[in-house]
């Protein structure tokens, strides 16, 4: 009954419009899917390449390629593009694609606004990345903007960043919004909560950390921009205000954001793991209570990014003990993981190794974690490079790998393609290895005592930043392999049946691949 | 695939000269009883960290390996045991106190900064560090030496390249030494990693931070909060002397100072007055006004051919000595002696092809710098 051709046939404005248009005015969750995906990977790309640049200059000491000025907006471009523009529209394209398969669900609950907060974006980074060719350049205070290096000395462009940022809140918080929506009034019957796939409870839980959070965003850049044009003095001590304020409403939307990157990652390694170890998920319960602690926890501890400020020294104990705290059930989702393997059938398809190096390397990841959260040891870690090898290895092979293996175990139901498995691999062994010969020495440099965010170093940091200079050109360029690879399979390819997998769990395998371009017009019953 | 990875390092490795071979792998442990602490710390939760990966990650390639479905193993059933679930709750809980415990008492100490019998203020400044002796009558500018040419890689590079300055900070050995940091402009960090001390310098605050060295000695260490342009390129050098060669270097640079300021009240020629004028500018003006004097585009303004060289010779003269309010542009007048600055002024009006074709003389700076105080 459900399949594309059917459709169009039977009742044609309901089937996808030819053109241009299609994309423009798509109100359907899989093409906004489709083009948020895309976007993603566009920006991607870019920040990528942003960051070869800085591999490049950081290649050797010594200034060879560019200045220490356009340095500074590199880094500071990277940082903004991969968060808001890479890692974040990602997650809302694989919502989009798959929240409505998942439950049982037509399509999003709010289709029109689906459209508005995706179309917000070409624009907001469009307007971003042109400060670049702005006279004096483009955002050069690295992507955490403190003032007054953001405010009374920024470049003239830091308006138009701040307006672009506007964009990017509000086209997230109606994502949010639409999520919420769809997940708590569009579940099939007998989709209970506790029945929600994973991947569905985790980003329902993102869902409400974006809305509690970007608000607080906006208010920071709407006190910058009073500082910079209105005379105000949030920010400027010599007016009477308080740089440290700053920070504190920063981190104050700024860790839970890092928890909005890495939250809809569990869900995804959560569907993954089962499938390929072929037995059910270990301790689903304990996976969601796991899942709402560290949204919890990650309003109360935002200061420790701020160990070094000079806050009191209650307030230092009180965010060291909160942020140990989240190895608790950060813990406890990697044992579920790992339980969830024992004793299972295990095969290694793509989607799988990148879910199987998404717990290891990210679990390396928490391991720095808990260490930055010493604050005593956190005074020799700040600001290092150590700080750098900690968060990309949360984002890089965490948020990213889980991304991708997504993609990998999703895509026969989108393009009703297999994807060529030898490619997978390679891309998947190109990446494992150029993400850890990147990213593994800068822990060395960073103990070491290299600072972050410079464009030239002491000789004794030299090694280390060579290797991992190599290792950034690895990956990035491994990244190729994935768009030949998508586009082949989008293209032709083996057909994939209803169930792609080995007997899979969820709602979305009972769809045909590819899935029809309504998801389901009549709600399945769920047992 | 990894053999490949590893030719490549050691090809790497190999190709490296030798003056860069330095494949340092951990933190430094420090000088201080504080760093010794702190560095306790980090090989502790370290080595926690290995425990908790080498069973977690040894159950997970363990199953990898036996639990494969190409070995013929066949999934059980299970997928919740409460027992489990709830140790394995507990057991990192107890972990975290028995760490938190010495975090704990370590911080205590870090934030004892009581009795210390010498206190030196430090300012951030974009792109140096000024230090102030509390009751010594010191003050002094601390800018980075490492030559152009080196940073542009047109000269080999010294052993301490980018770790150099001209004026390091001085203390003496063995006694508690009070840092009180602050900064003029935006938000800077000190840190020397051997005394592990980092606190930020951020302007309207200051913070608080103590050191104890017990062994002299040159300690090295860099800006830790991104500044803006040279934020790479404002090292910090403190010297420790032991408590007599400090007392001589107090009482030295008492008298320097003295000299410094008497100095002011002598004439020098036009030629004098540029010569010394080019030097004072490389170092204090070029980082932003850039050697040719045409400063960065929309950032920094051009000197060549700028209303103010080219004008009123004591509104120059006030931009370089007070500053300009809420941009970049500093008050020299701490920052420079009454010869430099009158010296860099007229560099500035007479270089590049200015050609204003007056002079600055000292002793008006001086008459400046006295009524401003």
């Amino acid at each position: 009954m459900n399949t594309l051709t059917h459709t169009v046939e039977h009742t044609e404005q309901h089937g996808p419009a030819e053109g241009l248009g299609r994309w423009l005015f798509t109100t359907n969750h899989k093409d906004i899917g489709t083009l948020y995906l895309w976007f993603s990977f566009v920006m991607f790309l870019t920040g990528g390449c942003m960051a070869l640049m800085i591999r490049a200059e950081l290649f050797q000491p010594g200034l060879q390629l560019i200045q220490p000025d356009f340095f500074n907006q590199m880094t500071t471009m990277h940082g903004l593009i991969m968060v808001f523009g890479a890692v974040m529209p990602a997650f809302v394209g694989l919502a989009n694609w798959m929240l409505p398969l998942m439950v049982g669900a037509p399509d999003m609950a709010l289709p029109r606004m689906n459209n508005w907060s995706f179309w917000i974006l070409p624009f907001a980074f469009a307007m971003m990345i042109s400060t670049l060719f702005m006279e004096g350049g483009g955002p050069n205070f690295g992507w955490t903007f403190y003032a007054p290096l953001s405010t009374t000395y920024a470049p003239p462009s830091v308006t138009f960043f701040i307006f672009a940022v506007h964009m990017m809140g509000i086209s997230s918080i109606m994502g949010a919004i639409n999520v919420i929506a769809t997940i708590l009034n569009m579940r099939a019957p007998g989709m209970t909560m506790m029945k929600l796939p994973l991947f569905v409870w985790t980003w329902l839980i993102t869902a409400f950390l974006l809305i509690a959070v970007m608000p607080v965003l906006a208010g920071v850049v709407t006190m910058m921009l009073m500082d910079i044009h209105f005379g105000t003095s949030f920010f400027n001590a010599a007016g009477g205000g308080d740089p440290v304020l700053f920070q504190h409403v920063f981190w104050f939307f700024g860790h839970p954001e890092v928890y909005i990157m890495i939250l809809p990652a569990f869900g995804i390694v959560s569907e993954i793991i089962p499938t390929f170890a072929r037995k059910r998920l270990f301790g689903y319960a304990s996976m969601v209570y796991a899942t709402a602690s560290i949204a919890f926890l990650s309003f109360i501890v935002w200061a420790h990014h701020m160990f070094t400020v000079g806050m009191p020294l209650m307030g230092e104990l009180f965010f060291m003990f909160a942020t140990m705290l989240i190895a608790v059930p950060t813990g406890v989702k990697v044992f579920n993981w790992v339980a969830t393997m024992f004793r299972g059938s295990m095969t290694f398809e793509t989607p799988m190794l990148f879910a199987l190096a998404f717990v290891v390397l990210f679990t390396i990841g928490g391991f720095s974690g808990l260490m930055l959260a010493i604050a005593p040891a956190d005074f020799q870690y700040h600001d290092t490079y150590f700080v750098v090898a900690h968060f990309h290895y949360v984002l890089v092979p965490g948020a990213v790998f889980a991304i991708m293996a997504g993609v990998y175990y999703w895509l026969p139901k989108w393009t009703g393609h297999y994807y060529n498995e030898t490619l997978g691999k390679v891309h998947f062994w190109c990446s494992f290895i150029g993400v850890n010969l990147t990213f593994f020495p800068m822990h060395f440099i960073g103990l070491a005592g290299m600072p972050r965010r410079i464009p030239d170093y002491a000789l004794q940091f030299a090694d280390f930043n060579m290797v991992a200079s190599i290792g950034a050109f690895i990956f990035g360029f491994s990244q190729l392999i994935f768009l030949v690879l998508v586009i082949k399979t989008i293209r032709g390819g083996d057909r994939a049946p209803a169930q792609v997998w080995e007997k899979p769990q969820g709602l979305e395998w009972t769809l045909p691949s590819p899935a029809p371009y309504h998801s389901f017009v009549e709600p399945p019953e769920v047992k | 695939m990894r053999v490949t990875a590893q030719l490549l390092l050691l090809a790497m490795a190999s190709g490296v000269s030798p003056a860069y071979a330095d494949w340092q792998l951990n933190m430094p442990r420090g000088v201080t009883e504080i760093s010794h602490a702190v560095f306790d710390l980090h090989m502790i939760i370290f080595w926690i960290c290995v425990a908790i990966a080498v069973v977690v990650f040894g159950v997970m390639f363990w199953s990898i390996f036996h639990h494969r479905k190409s070995r013929g193993a066949r999934a059980e059933n299970f997928h919740e045991n409460t027992l489990v679930e709830v140790i394995w709750t507990l057991v990192p809980f107890v972990i975290l106190i028995g760490m938190a415990v010495p975090a704990t008492a370590t911080l205590v100490k870090m934030y004892d900064s009581s009795e210390a019998e010498v206190d030196i203020q430090v300012t951030g400044y974009q792109w140096k560090w000024r230090y102030q002796y509390l009751g010594e009558d010191i003050d002094f500018f601390s800018n980075l030496t490492t030559p152009r040419e080196q940073i542009n890689n047109e000269a080999p590079k010294d052993e301490n390249y980018l770790l150099e300055v001209d004026n390091p900070l001085v203390i003496p050995a063995g006694k508690k030494v009070r840092f009180l940091v602050t900064a003029a402009d935006v938000i800077h960090s000190w840190w020397v990693p051997d005394f592990a001390v980092k606190k930020d310098a951020i302007p309207g605050f200051i913070n608080e931070a103590w050191t104890n060295v017990p062994e002299p000695g040159i300690y090295r260490g860099q800006c830790a909060e991104l500044c803006g342009k040279d934020h790479g390129f404002m090292p910090i050098v403190v010297e420790v002397k032991p408590q007599a060669e400090y007392d001589q270097w107090l009482a030295d640079t008492r008298a320097a100072q003295a000299a410094t300021a008497a100095a002011a009240s002598q004439v020098l020629s036009m030629d004098e007055l540029m010569a010394k004028g080019e030097q004072v500018y490389n170092t204090a003006c070029a980082a932003c006004h850039q050697v040719n004097g045409q400063g960065l585009a929309n950032v920094f303004p051009a000197l060549k051919g700028s209303k103010i060289a080219l004008g009123d010779i004591n509104a120059h003269i006030d931009i370089v000595v007070n500053g300009k309010a809420g941009t970049a542009m500093q008050a020299y007048k701490d920052q420079l002696s009454a010869v430099d600055l009158a010296a860099v002024i007229t560099w500035e009006r007479n270089a590049w092809g200015n050609n204003v074709g007056d002079k600055v003389d000292p002793a008006t700076i001086q008459a400046l710098k006295e009524g401003a105080k």
